[in-house]
Parts: structure tokens; C-alpha cells; sequence
């Protein structure tokens, strides 16, 4: 993270943080992250912001072996699409999970990691990880 | 009556043995081992600090006291390695657990201790005279300690920490806090001077007059001030940068080794700093009966003791933790003196 994005990051704190995206009281469908409008309502559509459930499961995922700037030395790491426990889907890396644990179907809950700390002088970014539980 | 309502410790879950720290500075491993009653010690992960630390206790001590997180009026955090010289560690941890805005919030140091004084801050703030100001405190000790490569510390110095919330309502306590007492003196035994990276100490000078004085006359002050004797209690936890010192320091106020058993954990983690004693108090927390007392004893270098008499209540029955201390530690990954040095960035490069 650099003092450039800085913004957009701070905008970002309750998504990273708590996992905040939104519901619509129409049809009952939830998103994260939060969406403007409801894709299945549209118009009826009323989305509220709210707190996803912090339990899921890997849908799919793989390996990297050569990371973007930033995570090149957190390499070989695992990314995952998972589904949260309210059907809502996001893309994460998975930690602390041994490598034979990490298959499709493993429950996995979120974890407060640092995502971003690639100058010493400049800002962290915090946000969320999923490890695989059992 | 004031006292915990909830509680919440984290370890990470990587380790690295006393004797692969030795083996690299070509020390012998089983020596050092059993001269410090240290055998591992828990070290953060890469993309893990105090701060990470700090909000994986504080959620669940949250989840574990039933309470909502808005009704926190205050969050204190106590580390000797908070991630920032200036921002503080408290606000990440409020917006975290979603404790805020409209809270109350600094960063604590003074060496090992500073999460126990927190403690004492959110009593005062929430049996103070002003109305209606604070419901519930969070008080948070928690580190990622660091030892200088190849020095004494580097073979204890570890990772991790324990929160807990502070409250009045009688029916939400789940251990009273009875009495507390402080001690404290201007004593050089360990530092850390501004843009150092690692800290130093005074080598033996750390032990009697430093730690067993400052440790003793707050469990003894505390004891006088509430009318008990080590009988009355029925575990101690103390502060413990090895495996060695609470033991001794347990009998020589009159404790017997049992009753600090449940809170020895150093020679399991390590010396976690600010979230020493709170860990031993978290785990002693996890066994306690109703009724039972328990004395807890921080320990801070430079140099001061913070002392609690508590009693565990029927709510601690229906409020276990998910998973007790003893239970967190058990999922561990040993990684070598290598993987060490980079997740605890010692590597130049990082």
C-alpha cells in the first residue's frame, strides 16, 4: 500500500475489516463485496449494509508460485474462492492451513491478517485471510 | 462489583524449538532448554503482528462475553512492539471488532505490564463517578517480541496475547475483580531506545532486584490490602519471562507449584510480554470454578508490578471459551531458525 491509494484503501476499512457487504430485504440475496444495485430485484431491490458471516468454504483454489509486487515473499501461497456461509462469494488467500487440508469443500474461517506491508515507512493494510478449520 | 465479563487469548501457530534457535549459534540447545524450563516458543507469522494479535483476542472475548461490541466505551492496548511509532494499534482494533466510533481508545507501553495496567484504566473508567460514560472497557495486552539474534531473550521471546472486557453488571461477571495494587520503581533492568530495533537488559540484574522485588511486593501489598494469604487462593498467575521464574517466585510468597501450573505456559509459547500474564490468566480462567480465587501478577521492566485478587462466579460456567488456552496451543507448525528470520523480518532485505 502505498501513501497514493490511501483513499481508496481507508473506503475499503469495514469491507477488510469486518467483511461488510450488503443484503437486499427484497429477495434475501446478500453480496460482498456490497453492491449498488440488486441484481435479481433491480429497481425493488432495498440493499442494506450487513456484516457477513466469517465461516465458509473453499469452492475452488490454487497454488502461486510467483506472487504480484508486494506478497513475492510469501510465495508458494494459496487463493481461494470461497462461499460464505449466506451463499455470498469472495476471493482470498488461505493461511496457516497445512497443504493437504486446502481441497475443494474444506470449511474455512476468517482470520485479521496484514494484507500489504511493503514499505517500511509507509502505512499497513489490514484485512481479511481464511484458514481451513477441523 | 466490577470484573471480566469475557476473555479471549490468541497464539499463532508457529513455533520454533530452543534447541534449533541454539543450533544455529552453535550454543548447547538442551542446556539452555532446561536452564530457562523454555522448550518453544510461539512465533507470528508473516503477515501477523501485534496489531492482527490484538484483534483475533479482542473477537473473541467478545463472542465469548455475549456482549455487543458497540457498547464498548473504551480499548487499550498494551504491546512493546505496537506496528506503528505513531497511530495507534487501539483504533485498528475498535474498527475491527466494530467497537466504534464512539469510544475512547490508546496504545499502552511499559514493557511487559502494560496490558495489566489497561486493565486497571477500564475499572476505574467504568466504575467512575461520571454517568453513564463507559458500559464495558477492553483492555488488551499482546506482542511479537523481539530478541536480538544470538542474545539471551531470542531463546523466549514470543508471540501473542489476551483481552478482556470489563464491566459491572453483576449477572455478566464472570470473575470479580476484588482488589488490585501496584508497585512500581524507576529501575533500568530492560529498555528499548527510540529507532532501536531490539531491546536490551541488564543480564542477571534482571532477576532480584528487578522481577522477584517488583512481582513479590505487589502480590504482598495486594494480600495486606485484602486481607488474604496464599491459602486463600487457589491458582497464581504470574508474569513469566522463562519457565523458571514464576515457580520460584510462587514459592517464595507461599504458593505451591500447583496452583501456577495451569497458568505456566512460557515453556510451551514463550515469554509473549504484555500478553504474558493476561494469556495465564486467560487459561487459569478457562479452569476455574465458581468461587475459586485466583492472584494474578504482571511484571513490567523499567520496572513495575500490577497485581489483581479475583474470584471466579457462576457465569463463568455458561461462558467458556471456545477453545481453552491449553487446547489453542496444541495446533502448532515447528519451522527452522530460516523461516524464523524471515517471518520475523530479521532479514535485512525485509
Amino acid at each position: 500500500m502505498t501513501n497514493g491509494n490511501l483513499p481508496l484503501i481507508w473506503r475499503k476499512f469495514s469491507e477488510r475489516y469486518l467483511l461488510q457487504g450488503n443484503c437486499c430485504e427484497t429477495c434475501g440475496t446478500c453480496f460482498f463485496p456490497a453492491r449498488q444495485i440488486c441484481p435479481n430485484c433491480r429497481r425493488k431491490g432495498k440493499l442494506v449494509p450487513k456484516e457477513m458471516p466469517r465461516e465458509g468454504k473453499i469452492i475452488t483454489y490454487t497454488e502461486v508460485f510467483t506472487g504480484p509486487y508486494g506478497f513475492e515473499y510469501e510465495t508458494p501461497y494459496f487463493i481461494a474462492i470461497i462461499e460464505l456461509s449466506n451463499g455470498a462469494r469472495l476471493l482470498s488467500q488461505v493461511v496457516d492451513s497445512p497443504k493437504e487440508k486446502i481441497r475443494i469443500g474444506a470449511k474455512v474461517k476468517k482470520v485479521f491478517r496484514k494484507i500489504s506491508d511493503i514499505d517500511p515507512e509507509g502505512p499497513i493494510a489490514y484485512g481479511y485471510k481464511f484458514k481451513v478449520v477441523g | 462489583m466490577i470484573g471480566i465479563v469475557g476473555y479471549g487469548a490468541y497464539i499463532p501457530k508457529y513455533r520454533i524449538k530452543v534447541e534449533e534457535i541454539a543450533r544455529t549459534w552453535r550454543k548447547d540447545g538442551k542446556a539452555i532448554a532446561n536452564s530457562l524450563n523454555v522448550e518453544e516458543k510461539a512465533v507470528a507469522a508473516f503477515d501477523e503482528d501485534s496489531c492482527t494479535i490484538a484483534v483475533e483476542a479482542a473477537r473473541r472475548a467478545v463472542e465469548m462475553s455475549g456482549i455487543e461490541a458497540q457498547k464498548i466505551g473504551g480499548v487499550y492496548v498494551g504491546s512493546e512492539s505496537h506496528p506503528y511509532a505513531v497511530k495507534p494499534t487501539a483504533s485498528v482494533v475498535a474498527e475491527a471488532i466494530n467497537a466504534g466510533p464512539e469510544l475512547t481508545a490508546a496504545d499502552l507501553e511499559f514493557a511487559c505490564k502494560a496490558g495489566t495496567a489497561g486493565i486497571q484504566m477500564c475499572m476505574g473508567l467504568v466504575i467512575g463517578d461520571m454517568p453513564d460514560w463507559i458500559e464495558y472497557g477492553l483492555a488488551i495486552g499482546a506482542d511479537t517480541a523481539q530478541g536480538k539474534p544470538a542474545d539471551a531473550l531470542e531463546y523466549t521471546a514470543g508471540s501473542g496475547g489476551a483481552a478482556f472486557i470489563i464491566g459491572k453488571k453483576e449477572s455478566e461477571i464472570i470473575a470479580s475483580i476484588d482488589q488490585t495494587f501496584s508497585y512500581t520503581t524507576d529501575t533500568p533492568d530492560f529498555w528499548r531506545r527510540q529507532h532501536a530495533e531490539f531491546p536490551r537488559h541488564a543480564g542477571r540484574f534482571t532477576g532480584e532486584p528487578a522481577y522477584f522485588k517488583h512481582v513479590i511486593s505487589a502480590a504482598e501489598g495486594l494480600m495486606a490490602k485484602a486481607g488474604l494469604k496464599p491459602k486463600d487462593f487457589d491458582y497464581a498467575a504470574f508474569h513469566q519471562p522463562n519457565g523458571k521464574f514464576p515457580l520460584r517466585v510462587a514459592q517464595m510468597l507461599g504458593f505451591g507449584e500447583k496452583k501456577v501450573r495451569r497458568g505456566l505456559l512460557t515453556p510451551m509459547i514463550g515469554n509473549t510480554y504484555s500478553g504474558a500474564t493476561m494469556v495465564a490468566l486467560a487459561s487459569v480462567l478457562d479452569a476455574a470454578k465458581p468461587g475459586e480465587k485466583i492472584l494474578a501478577v504482571s511484571y513490567g521492566s523499567g520496572a513495575g508490578s500490577d497485581a489483581f485478587a479475583l474470584t471466579a462466579r457462576k457465569p463463568i460456567e455458561k461462558k467458556r471459551p471456545a477453545v481453552p488456552v491449553l487446547e489453542m496451543i496444541k495446533e502448532k507448525e515447528y519451522i527452522s531458525y530460516a523461516e524464523y528470520a524471515k517471518f520475523r523480518r530479521k532479514l535485512k532485505s525485509l
